[in-house]
């Protein structure tokens, strides 16, 4: 297998559109033969980031590089950018609005799950400016 | 157990128009979607009173069998249209979630 190259637009505030990017990134790991626990982890992975953007950022993307060995995310938004990392990624905290909790979001999970599904993970943020997420999930 | 096995009971209406008729290998109850995300397996009913389109989304990643809306919860068209184009079967039922897993509970065990 050599590398495949995914990309997807994510649109701040489209919950009708939320769930396509990760959807269609199960889809091209199945269709590769990718494993199905590695695939769930990568689903969560997918999922809470794509929510993040849609919830949280006035929008971004998603890019998925996949190669025999790894499967790498990168979540990044043009803004508005976390002030504390650390805070973010403690479970329970929350910055979603009323409107949106009721909806079912803003758990405070989502960075933690994205943590906690990846062999590797990195947040890098500047106020006005992006976020970036990173997650590598090993294959092997 | 199979989908229509709990339609057959008159407790659950199906509200979604699909060909699938997946078999339930439990249950799992939840409206924290990233604590569902994080939880609910393969296979397995969702009981929920969450009703948005973003359900249908978590569901299908997960591969539930099917979404149960609890205590007469209605779902809204757009996701009702996702769930038919997904294939997923939600059911609505006026039971509480509570009851609705011992009544799965029941009828798993019956099956064994």
């Amino acid at each position: 297998m050599s590398t495949v190259n995914l990309e997807y637009k994510v649109a701040k505030e489209d919950f009708s559109k939320a769930g396509e990017a990760s959807s269609a990134i199960k889809k091209t790991l199945k269709k590769l033969g990718v494993n199905s626990k590695i695939i769930r982890r990568v689903a969560i992975v997918t999922y809470e980031a794509e929510m993040n953007i849609v919830i949280h950022s006035f929008g971004g993307k998603i890019y998925v590089e996949i190669d025999t060995e790894k499967i790498k995310i990168i979540a990044r938004d043009t803004g508005p950018g976390i002030p504390d990392t650390e805070k973010a990624l403690e479970v329970g905290y929350s910055t979603a609005t009323h409107q949106v909790r009721e909806l079912g979001f803003g758990a405070g999970m989502g960075l933690p799950n994205i943590q906690r599904c990846s062999d590797e993970f990195s947040i890098e943020s500047i106020v006005e400016d992006y976020t970036q997420v990173e997650s590598t999930i090993y294959i092997q | 157990m199979k989908v229509s096995d709990l339609v057959s009971t008159g407790e659950f209406q199906l509200i979604t128009e699909i060909d699938a008729d997946p078999s339930i290998k439990g249950c799992y109850i939840g409206d924290l979607l990233s604590w569902v995300m994080a939880h609910l397996e393969e296979s397995q009913s969702w009981v929920t009173i969450q009703s948005h389109v973003n359900v249908v989304a978590v569901a299908v990643l997960n591969e539930a069998s099917c979404v149960i809306l609890a205590e007469g919860s209605q779902l809204d068209e757009d996701a009702k249209a996702k769930a038919e184009e997904e294939n997923l079967p939600v059911l609505s039922s006026r039971l509480s979630a509570y009851e609705i897993a011992v009544l799965i509970n029941r009828m798993l065990m019956k099956n064994d």
